[in-house]
């Protein structure tokens, strides 16, 4: 097993923030919209540098999905940025129509994702979210999975035309990713070479996927697992060339086992190569006030869960 | 002025016989509200708007004119095709199947003159907001037109982006609203009463003008007026009566010609109150 490391731990909304910054400074076309969550949302730099370039659009998300598209009309790139239920649950028929259908250069950028959003409860805790945007013709999805892997996301994004949905979350994590890598949408990251079992992780569930992947190599098990940043679209190739060689897979992510990361895996796989498949994902439930860690236990969204996945699919194994 | 009232008149009897033709030639679509905002359109078009008829989607240094209420895509069609943006012929395909030109307006098939689909109601306004917002940041001086029904301020999206505006002083729009008095379900002011539109509008700091959208020279001035307002802090908001259905006389200011396609006898009865003016597509 490759070791990773980490010496910190991080936000990946503080990548976005970083990111965010970072692109503005890049690209004078870019603007950034926020609902009343700046600092939620880490995009003060961003507003101190370039305030003309900054829209605080108030409580209004509607609106600020709206006045996004419009603002592509004259060739903006506006992010916008709220917690990812108000991103997208509250605003689906804005992004629908007036983003997706429309096919405006908008970047919906959403934070505290998932479960990790921690203490405020199910209200904010969205796990539909992926599944709602994936579905949007023409919209790509994207879920990082630490501080660096999320800042060169932002600043990927900037430079792609089109509609995406980008989600970030809330906790710190540990940081192990290149600090100055090359992100592509789209493309699957080989955490690690393994041959017993494919382990596909995205977000927050990529480091208890390698932390995973340490206990089964004690265990005897050698896991391969690929990082699926970009859910949709889903790097197809690198699935099925993983799974030729390991013959079953789990699919690891902090949302609901509807609609998620492990049904666009079990969707390629059942048409292309049918293998048994194990979910870690949240049991179609919402959630509750909690710890993030506190959580992710109660939930079964832990490293052992990963683990007791990976004993389960292989001996599903023909 | 670019063309006489008498001239805008004519397009205007023309506009109203595409409109008629395609809502009967697919037995659906919205003609009410369509021929009660052909004067406005036709106006925008062909005399209020700086503009090109050689489409491209970023409209640098063009007025740009948004439909909120995309229902009424007849008259956006018809005065689309008529300014040159599309041939005329292809206002037969309104609503069949392989068309540029949708039930509702949209980007998605590429017809050029639509910068955003609409239909889904409440929208637009903010997307006139974000193209204003843009305008601003680009330097570039000209103006956004909006259309929106009365009924569609039902939705809340509306009152979002209402109170936006003024409070970050959104003055190259100008936002016009089709008060017509109905919607599908009958009267606006017995399905939801909208009040006293324009107090509620002064009293989110918009500058109010009204006009008569059925009376050409009325919307012409009204428009140039609302022009002469732009650039001095306050977005405008142009608050038209119609009548719904106007120029047809057996559609006149009934909600039941909201989403309903003439028969036969009927289409003849609306094309004999309508010359044609520029030739029938």
């Amino acid at each position: 097993m490759k070791k990773y490391t980490y010496t910190e731990k991080k936000d990946t909304r503080s990548g976005f923030g970083v990111g965010l910054h970072e692109a503005g400074q890049k690209n004078p076309n870019v603007v950034a919209l926020c609902a009343d969550l700046k600092g939620s949302l880490k995009m003060d730099a961003f507003a101190n540098e370039f305030p003309e370039r900054f829209i605080q659009i108030g409580i209004a998300e509607a609106n600020m999905i709206g006045i996004a598209a419009g603002m592509t009309i004259g060739g903006k790139i506006p992010f916008t940025g709220t917690f990812a239920n108000f991103s997208t649950g509250r605003v689906y028929d804005q992004i629908r129509q007036s983003v997706a259908y429309s096919d405006k250069n908008v970047k919906i950028c959403a934070s505290h994702a998932g479960l990790t959003l921690g203490e405020d409860g199910a209200t904010h805790q969205i796990l539909e979210d992926i599944g709602l945007m994936k579905m949007l013709p023409g919209m790509v999805v994207i879920n990082p999975c630490d501080y660096n892997q999320t800042k060169a996301a932002t600043l990927a994004i900037a430079e792609y035309e089109g509609p995406v949905y980008l989600r970030f979350g809330r906790p710190s994590i540990p940081v192990f990713t290149d600090p100055d890598q090359k992100f592509e949408i789209g493309k699957a990251w080989m955490v690690n070479e393994g041959t017993d079992v494919t382990i596909i992780a995205t977000g927050h569930m990529v480091w208890k996927a390698i932390e995973a992947g340490e206990q089964l190599e004690a265990m005897g098990i050698d896991a391969e697992i690929i990082n699926i940043h970009t859910i949709k679209p889903l790097d197809e190739e690198a699935i099925l060339k993983s799974l030729r060689k390991t013959g079953c897979v789990v699919t690891c992510e902090e949302h609901n086992k509807f609609g998620g990361l492990g049904e666009s895996v079990a969707r390629l796989l059942s048409t292309e190569l049918p293998s048994p498949q194990e979910f870690v994902a949240v049991n179609d439930s919402f959630g509750e006030s909690g710890t993030p860690d506190e959580l992710m236990t109660k939930y079964g969204l832990d490293t052992i869960n990963i683990v007791e996945a990976v004993q389960k699919v292989i001996k599903r194994k023909k | 002025m670019k063309h006489t009232i008498n001239e805008l008149e004519d397009i205007v009897s023309q506009v109203r016989r595409d409109i008629v033709r395609m809502v009967h030639s697919c037995q659906s679509g919205h003609p009410g509200g369509s021929l009660g905002c052909a004067e406005f359109l036709t106006a925008l078009y062909f005399e209020t708007m700086n503009h090109s008829k050689d489409f491209n989607m970023d409209g640098a240094g063009e007025d740009l004119f948004f439909l909120s209420n995309g229902h009424i895509s007849p008259v956006f069609y018809s005065v689309l095709a008529r300014s040159g943006y599309f041939p005329i012929a292809e206002l037969a395909t309104f609503r069949k199947l392989n068309s540029r030109v949708q039930g509702h307006p949209t980007t998605h098939e590429g017809l050029p003159g639509i910068r955003i689909a609409s239909g889904s109601l409440g929208q637009g306004m903010s997307v006139a907001i974000g193209a204003a917002l843009t305008k601003k940041l680009n330097k570039d001086h000209s103006l956004i037109f909006s259309l929106h029904g009365d009924g569609e301020l039902q939705e809340g999206q509306n009152w979002e982006a209402i109170m936006f505006a003024p409070h970050n002083k959104v003055d190259n729009l100008i936002a016009t609203i089709d008060y017509n008095g109905q919607q599908i379900d009958g009267p606006v002011e017995q399905v939801l009463s909208l009040e006293n539109l324009q107090t509620k509008f002064e009293a989110f700091g918009w500058h109010v003008i009204t006009s008569n959208g059925n009376n050409m020279e009325d919307i012409v001035k009204s428009l140039e007026y609302a022009k002469s307002l732009t650039g001095k802090g306050k977005p405008i908001l142009n608050l038209m009566s119609t009548q719904m259905g106007h120029g047809v006389d057996f559609m006149v200011g009934s909600h039941k010609w909201h989403g309903t396609a003439p028969n036969d006898e009927q289409l003849a009865s609306a094309l004999n109150q309508n010359k044609e003016t520029l030739g029938d597509y």
